[in-house]
């Protein structure tokens, strides 16, 4: 159930935010990612449209939503990052996509 | 002692929508609620404002039921206007989907006796097939092979019309008094009196609309309301772009984006714990139905009690031995609330139940003695 904060560990691991290449700890969350990119504001909500970003960083409140590997509206905080991880903000309501 | 025109007993949709129509109709009217350690319905429903399957067997309520979403756009645009608070009512009409031969039979009987019912009034409804239905909804899957469709149905955001209710009543010089549970009043003919001392509340009209609570109370009052619990479990998906303004029995988009995916009948008591089967059939069924649903995240879940009548048909009802005493009890609260607010209500402030009100009368339920 215990896992070691990973914020002492060096970066290592190279992910994409926004198309940009970071560099991330091992075993962080995909919200530590956008966090680390410098992104003040990591989605707009899907109604009004203002800005949020990472806020209880344990599953709680559902403001870290991002797009993580294509899936849009993932709890970033809730997902460990992996080499090459691609992670862009979450514009929104996500598209249902019925062709 | 405080003297008013009316108490309502019960904040749900139903009593607040009553409350409502009281207070606009220059009523002095208290509203009081037992909180949330209720059973409350009004919280936890599906947001449909159904009109294709009330009423089979009972045409009074099939009328009763149209009536009621004839008066809703006049009802939210009130509400809009007066509180800036939008139920978001959308009337496109309604499908019921059918995944089986055998539904479809099931459904189109039902459809037909509905319009042999209705009489004079008529009864417009539709069965469609795969075809047709492509232009109402979204992709749907192959186990979908028909539907009955109806002009007259539609949904809303039931919160916001609680909300907006309430918001209403208070506006219009009506008293709220919430977290009090009645379990005693003093009857009399036009003379009920809740409460003691410098809290004592008094008023010559009465209504029960305490939802579950309508059991207990209304023997105080000369009535009888049996009404039981049946449990339906919710389901709701992360939010996306609008897809469909169609709302089906069992799936709907709100305007917000979230899909629901609703709702099951369980008889279970009083008993609002969440089931992973029956969630999973629901679900199932959604998928089935609206196979692009698969790739949504359910993000919440829940159980709520309706309020049911033994025959399924609302209790509305005025006492023999206490006039001025009045119940209200159903299970489509939100459905309802155009005829509660702008028709029931009326009635109550009148004094006395118009006669097409009659079959509602609890007295139905009677068993005559044996001899
Ligand atoms: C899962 C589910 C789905 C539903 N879907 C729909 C739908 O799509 N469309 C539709 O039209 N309807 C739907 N309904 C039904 C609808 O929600 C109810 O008909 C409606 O909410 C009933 O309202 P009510 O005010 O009678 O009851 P409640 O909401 O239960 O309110 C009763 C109130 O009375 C108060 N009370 C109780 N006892 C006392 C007491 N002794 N003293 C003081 N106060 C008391 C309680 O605090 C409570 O707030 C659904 C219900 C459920 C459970
Ligand atoms: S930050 Fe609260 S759920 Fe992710």
């Amino acid at each position: 159930m215990f896992r070691k904060r990973p914020e002492g560990s060096a970066a290592t691991v190279w992910v994409t935010v926004e198309g940009r290449e970071v560099q991330v700890p091992a075993g962080a969350s995909a919200a530590a990612a956008l966090l680390l990119a410098g992104l003040a504001a990591t989605r707009e909500t899907a109604v009004s449209g203002a800005a949020r970003g990472p806020y209880c960083l344990m599953g709680v409140c559902f403001e870290c939503l991002a797009e993580i590997d294509g899936v849009p509206n993932c709890q970033s905080c809730m997902v460990t990052i992996g080499p090459g991880m691609a992670i862009r903000r979450q514009h929104g309501k996500r598209i249902a996509t019925p062709q | 002692m405080q003297r008013i025109d009316a108490i309502v007993i019960g904040g749900g949709l139903v009593g607040s929508a009553i409350a409502y129509g009281l207070a606009r109709a220059g009523l002095k009217t208290a509203l009081i609620d037992e909180g949330d350690v209720a059973f409350r319905a009004s919280r936890g429903n599906f947001g449909l404002v159904w009109v294709q399957s009330k009423g089979l067997g009972a045409p009074h309520y099939q009328r009763w039921t149209r009536r009621s979403a004839e008066e809703w756009p006049k009802l939210a645009a009130e509400l809009v206007a007066g509180t800036g608070i939008d139920p978001a009512l959308e009337q496109p009409g309604g499908v019921h989907l059918c995944l089986s031969d055998q539904e479809l039979d099931e459904r189109r009987a039902r459809m037909e006796q509905m319009r042999a019912e209705a009489g004079n009034f008529g009864f417009d409804y539709r069965m469609l097939g795969p075809s047709e239905l492509k232009d109402m909804l979204p992709r749907l899957g192959p186990a979908v092979v028909g539907a009955s469709w109806t002009p007259y149905d539609g949904h809303a955001n039931s919160l916001y019309l609680l909300h907006a209710l309430h918001n209403g009543f208070v506006q219009r010089g009506g008293v709220y008094i919430p977290n009090r549970t009645i379990d005693y009043a003093a009857a009399q003919p036009n003379d009920f009196r809740l409460g003691s001392g410098a809290d004592e509340v008094a008023a010559p009209k009465i209504v029960l609309a305490a939802g579950l609570g309508n059991a207990k109370l209304a023997p105080l009052f000369g009535l009888r309301a049996p009404v039981r619990p049946q449990r339906g479990q919710i389901l709701v998906t992360e939010r996306a772009g609008r897809v469909f303004d169609m709302p089906t029995t069992t799936v709907r988009q709100t305007v917000e984006g979230g899909i629901m995916i609703g709702d099951s009948m369980e008889d279970v008591g009083f008993d609002t714990s969440q089931r992973p089967d029956v969630m999973a059939a629901m679900a199932e069924r959604a998928v089935l139905s609206f196979p692009w649903l698969a790739e949504l995240q359910v993000v919440r879940a829940w159980a709520a009690l309706r309020v049911m009548p033994p025959d399924g048909t609302p209790i509305y009802d005025e006492s023999e031995q206490f006039p001025g005493a009045f119940t209200a009890n159903c299970h489509s609260g939100v459905t309802l609330a155009g005829a509660h607010a702008n028709v029931f209500a009326a009635m109550v402030a009148a004094g006395a139940l118009a006669p097409e009100m009659v079959p509602f009368s609890a007295r139905r339920f009677d068993v005559p003695q044996a001899a």
